[in-house]
């Protein structure tokens, strides 16, 4: 009789399913291959928004009185705002402020939301139903009002902004996963892995966790689009990033009272929320479509 | 059923209490000292000591959760320190304003949304689906925000085929005086047969409900897209097609009502989400409702007033909920019997 070490129970390309499922049927994705190129294309702009904008300056603190309100021009492709920056820089290094705040709420409550919800859903019982019920109780505030309530009672600016949509973000994750691991351990190669004896944290951490990922990595994609559509409008009301931060929600607020006589103020920000909001979702509805359980292996 | 609905309720009382609490912890974390607040500018420190005494800040933290609690349940939410008045009264007059505007909106989701839902789920993987698919996702995606200003400077001011702003024509209130019975302008127009403010209120409610709306018609399209393609792809929508019935029969008679459920659900979730997305359209359309009351509440770091918001929210969230889940089991039979 040949004795089977503990690993090779396990199957260990499950961990890697979604490499190989996403590399297969992904191709064929419009959806998922146009919002990448545009992701892809905000990505690089705004690691490189120090070197193709033509002032930089106008990102921080820099004032120009004298050049405010300019429609767009040559110099100016998208005109200036009341205090003289030029809005296309500004609106370039927006994008970095953007993605700092969706990859920040992201990791975080992924980490809180699905480590919360992997162990709830393994262990089941009354854990299970404790965290299920606090979960309930976040997700019954819209997530606006909660990050709300928070961005006013803490001092408003980037940070507090990132850290009160995470407080609303991250019960969504916990339900996910606490579904998907109770799932997974019901299967018969979880109870191999409690039959040898591993424990109750590495089987969740090493057995559990992998396999929940499938599905929590779509839900990231398909989520980004509301995270910046969230931030948007706490810095619209004045709760998220502060002046002179180059903000996209912050600068349509700013251009909110000049939009009948220089609508390029909050135009080109707000349409550069649009169209990293689109990018995102047509990335994540792409994924979702092509890694849907529910299509089966043969589609 | 009754077994359900005693289950469904516990929970809902038990989110509630959640609700109530979670809302005390923000409150109690806000800067400043409310005893300040209240006793004012001039107060010596023995008038902040009895204003201390009085709002119950000198007992412990679980005593105050207490007093809280049995105040809400008598109607006693505090006062507003920018109105002066009860934010119970506060939110009386501005929560029907804003429900006036959300119901609106997901009026115009329900008629809009899921007929293009339908429309996409019945020519599926065509380009017409493929462009309601686009065009709801682009819609979702659209700050709601720009979208008021653009819609407010585009149809309002430049083209003044709807008013910019404001609930009805504030001179109605001299000619026309109108009763109230709901708060809810146009529902007491209606019932009042107050024409001209009925239809002052309409053609000033079009811009901002549809700007509101345009979020939910997105979701809902998708989600009437994908629960009912979903369906119709099951082994008893094959059957009816083989009986004869024509894919468009097959659709409407045996596709589209399993398919409410999950519809009904996201309404629910969309409905509070909707309230609070409203906050930022009322502020552009000046309307008299929640978003404008929690704007200038945090201005003045009203800290009653912002919990009155908060909890108003949550709690119609909870109800529309319950009201949602209780309706499944009209509509769909295997949700009681599970």
């Amino acid at each position: 009789m040949t004795i089977i070490p503990p690993e090779e129970l396990v199957p260990n390309d499950e961990r890697f399913a979604f490499l190989t499922l996403a590399r297969g049927r992904l191709r064929g994705q419009k959806l998922f291959a146009a919002g990448a190129i545009v992701l892809l294309i905000i990505i690089v702009m705004a690691l490189l928004a120090p070197w193709i904008t033509p002032y930089p300056q106008d990102a921080q603190g820099g004032v120009d009185p004298v050049n405010s309100l300019l429609a767009p021009s040559a110099q100016h492709w998208f005109g200036t705002d009341q205090v003289g920056r030029d809005v296309y820089t500004r609106v370039v290094f927006g994008a970095r402020t953007s993605l700092l705040i969706v990859f920040s709420v992201l990791s975080l409550s992924v980490l809180i939301g699905v480590t919360l919800g992997v162990i709830a859903g393994y262990a089941g019982g009354w854990i299970r139903d404790v965290v299920m019920r606090v979960t309930d109780v976040f997700l019954a505030f819209p997530a606006l009002l909660l990050s709300l309530a928070l961005c006013i009672v803490l001092q408003p600016d980037l940070k507090t902004a990132i850290l009160a949509i995470t407080v609303t973000w991250w019960p969504w994750y916990t339900r996910l996963a606490a579904g998907v691991a109770a799932s997974i351990s019901g299967r018969a190669y979880m109870d191999a892995v409690r039959a040898l004896g591993i424990s109750p944290a590495r089987a969740v951490f090493r057995h559990v966790l992998p396999n929940s990922l499938t599905p929590v990595i779509v839900q990231l994609s398909l989520d980004a689009g509301g995270i910046i559509l969230t931030a948007a409008a706490l810095s619209f009301l004045g709760l998220g990033a502060q002046e002179p931060t180059a903000e996209w929600g912050l600068m349509v607020s700013q251009g909110q009272d000049l939009f009948t006589t220089a609508y390029w103020v909050a135009l080109f920000p707000g349409l550069a929320i649009l169209v990293a909001a689109f990018a995102f979702n047509m990335l994540g509805e792409g994924m979702r479509t092509a890694l849907d359980p529910r299509r089966g292996f043969t589609s | 059923m009754g077994r359900y609905l005693v289950r469904r309720l516990a929970q809902a009382a038990l989110v509630v209490v959640g609700v109530v609490v979670l809302t005390f912890v923000i409150v109690r974390l806000l800067p400043g000292d409310p005893a300040a607040a209240y006793a004012g500018p001039r107060a010596s420190p023995e008038d902040l000591a009895r204003a201390r005494e009085v709002l119950g800040l000198d007992k412990p933290v679980l005593v105050q959760l207490g007093m809280y609690m049995s105040g809400l349940v008598r109607g006693d939410w505090g006062t507003s320190l920018h109105t002066r008045l009860p934010v119970a009264h506060d939110l009386s007059i501005a929560f029907p304003a804003s429900l006036e505007l959300v119901g609106t909106a997901l009026l115009f989701a329900v008629a809009i949304g899921i007929p293009m839902g339908l429309l996409a789920a019945r020519y599926f993987g065509s380009p017409v689906d493929g462009g309601i698919r686009l065009g709801s996702m682009f819609v979702a995606a659209f700050p709601v925000f720009l979208l008021a200003l653009i819609v407010q400077n585009l149809f309002a001011t430049k083209l003044g085929w709807f008013p910019v702003a404001g609930e009805y024509d504030s001179k109605l209130d001299a000619t026309s005086p109108l009763h109230l019975y709901t708060n809810i302008t146009v529902v007491d127009a209606l019932i009042t047969g107050n024409w001209p403010i009925f239809l002052s209120t309409v053609h000033h409610l079009i811009l901002p409900a549809l700007v509101v709306a345009a979020y939910p018609i997105g979701v809902v399209t998708q989600m009437t897209r994908a629960a009912v393609s979903e369906e119709s792809s099951l082994d008893h929508a094959r059957l009816e097609r083989a009986l004869g019935f024509t894919p468009g029969q097959v659709l409407r008679r045996f596709s589209f009502r399993p398919s409410l459920n999950p519809i009904l659900t996201l309404l629910a979730l969309i409905f509070a989400y909707s309230l609070v997305n409203a906050f930022l359209v009322e502020a552009i359309f000046n309307w008299p409702g929640l978003g404008k009351y929690a704007v200038e509440s945090i201005r003045s770091l009203d800290t009653a007033a912002v919990a009155g918001v908060t909890l108003i929210v949550a709690l119609a969230y909870v109800l529309a909920n319950l009201i949602v889940d209780i309706a499944q089991t009209f509509i769909d039979p295997r949700v009681r019997l599970s």
